[in-house]
């Protein structure tokens, strides 16, 4: 009898906690450290059609419960990772996510349609990385561009499709509606917050790009109340996504919308922390009789 | 989790912590160390500084948070070591040659101990910001020390030929090593120091751009050609 069990997407998720995209790379590191289909889902290393160099400076900050990244999407590209692609499917039996970014439409859609080429079981679209220079997150702050990009995407991909979306926006209800209404199947939420760090000993930003994204316990109150916001206004699942550090906070995204969530920053506390944070889940439904199903979207 | 022996502090700022641990390890190599659960969000990397059968000792200077909070634990107490990462040195040559600044000479003691193991004959430059530590230390494998408070460790390098260079510090002096031996010297590696989030290859925060191109620091390094890293 599992307890843990969720669906998502048309999949039965053993357990809902799924590594966050960027934070997990392409699972070959951290299978070294724990069984990662132990898993309910993995979120790979963010793609994009052309490889891409990252950002140049610092790249990653320490704040006060959690951090600042401006990694900038540094990844080989479409065509490296499909060719690679057999010896990753090997790795993991669990349910593989692909998240795919872009700088203009156009390049959205020829990612999709090349990872057609190959067998993933979710494809989530990033319109919301505010780390990159052109496109990202631009696509994720208007509901005309977030609805053109989804719907785009949807028309040529024979995958489920997530649309991860920024929190960096004045009304997520307004944004998740468009998705919904492009034709996306879920929803990921939140990416990180715009954020800042300044070093006074220069008298510069931290970063090249100056702002990055903050990510950690920081933003989880952040990242609850937007899922709610999310849900409230849509009836597709909702991956939830913003701090989630301890077997709690995963109750407390499911109870205020999301079927499932992702985890990230924590999983730099130490390489185990996402399988002790799945044990502390176990545990609470089961001394509490608990059957998780029961409590989403209960507030 | 691994329990400390020891921990002192051997200069301003600078603190030796021995703790038990028996595991195979390469000189060049570190621990992601942690002594917190959530906050601060990091591990710190630590080059290991030595190592006994079955004790190792990391030396590390007070910088922020994280150290600080090491700075304040007691023999007895326990600390979480997440390694050994990184590639380490390759030990090389008959006539060796190392320059260290600041902590940075750190991880050049063990690297000492296991050149000298391989019979090799050592030069140490060593630069101290305000006071000298570890010397004596080195005086056990090296055959020549010298060293410079307050100044530039780099200014008084001799040119001489050697069979590898080994330079660990901040990067300006790093790069000022480099200059200085990259004629003399037939190999030169740095140890390259970067802030890091996981510690394992999977965030790309410690990332540097490298001649072959991208490379990680926590898992490609910390050891790199010196050529590699200074191309431009």
């Amino acid at each position: 009898m599992n307890r843990l069990g969720v669906d998502f997407l048309g999949f039965s998720l053993k357990n809902p906690i799924a590594a966050a995209s960027g934070t997990f790379g392409f699972g070959k590191e951290y299978a070294e450290f724990y069984d990662i289909n132990q898993l309910g889902a993995v979120c790979l290393k963010g793609l994009t059609l052309h490889k891409k160099a990252g950002n140049d400076g610092v790249r990653i900050w320490e704040c006060t419960g959690g951090m600042l990244n401006s990694i900038g999407l540094e990844n080989p590209g479409v065509k490296a990772f499909i060719e690679e692609y057999e010896e990753t499917q090997a790795r993991i039996q669990t349910v593989k996510i692909v998240n795919l970014g872009g700088d203009s439409l156009e390049e959205y859609v020829e990612g999709a349609r090349l990872l057609n080429q190959i067998d993933i079981d979710i494809l989530e679209l990033n319109i919301s990385c505010p780390n990159v220079k052109s496109g990202g997150m631009l696509f994720g702050v208007s509901e005309d561009s977030a609805y053109q990009v989804t719907r785009a995407v949807k028309d040529i991909t024979r995958f489920p499709l997530m649309v991860k979306l920024s929190p960096n926006v004045a009304d997520i209800a307004v944004i998740a509606a468009a998705c919904e209404e492009a034709g996306a199947d879920g929803l990921s939420l939140i990416n990180t917050v715009q954020g800042m760090a300044i070093d006074i000993q220069n008298r510069r930003a931290v970063f090249d790009n100056v702002y990055a994204g903050l990510s950690g316990a920081a933003i989880k109150p952040i990242a609850l109340r937007m899922v709610h916001q999310a849900a409230k206004a849509v009836n597709i699942p909702i991956m939830g996504i913003g701090g989630i550090y301890s077997g709690r906070d995963v109750l407390e995204f499911l109870m205020v919308g999301a079927s499932c969530v992702q985890i990230g920053t924590a999983g730099f506390i130490r390489p185990t922390k996402l399988m002790e944070i799945l044990a502390e889940l176990k545990a609470y439904c089961e001394e509490n009789d608990l059957f998780l199903k029961e409590i989403i979207n209960i507030i | 989790m691994a329990l400390i022996l020891e921990n002192k502090p051997i200069a301003s700022n600078v603190f030796q912590m021995r703790v038990a641990a028996n595991q195979q390890v390469k000189a060049g190599q570190f621990y992601m160390l942690r002594a917190w659960e959530n906050i601060p969000t990091f591990s710190r990397p630590i080059s290991i500084c030595d190592q006994n059968g079955e004790e190792m000792t990391f030396v590390y200077e007070v910088k922020g948070k994280g150290t600080e909070i090491f700075s304040t634990l007691q023999a007895g107490d326990e600390i979480e070591l997440m390694g050994p990462r990184g590639n380490g040195f390759v030990l090389k040559g008959q006539k060796c040659v190392l320059v260290g600044g600041g902590v940075g000479i750190a991880p050049l003691l063990l690297l000492a101990k296991r050149l000298r193991e391989q019979g090799a004959q050592i030069t140490a430059y060593l630069g101290f910001r305000s006071e000298e530590y570890l010397k004596e230390d080195f005086a056990r494998y090296c055959h020549r020390i010298i060293t410079d408070v307050g100044g530039k460790i780099t200014d008084v390098i001799e040119t001489e030929s050697f069979d590898c260079a080994y330079i660990c510090g901040p990067e300006v002096m790093m790069q000022a090593a480099w200059d200085k031996l990259k004629h003399s010297a037939e190999q030169v590696v740095v140890s390259v120091e970067r802030r890091m989030a996981c510690g394992v290859g999977v965030c790309l925060g410690c990332n540097i751009k490298t001649r072959q191109g991208n490379k990680k620091v926590c898992s490609d390094g910390p050891i790199f050609a010196a050529e590699d890293v200074f191309y431009e």
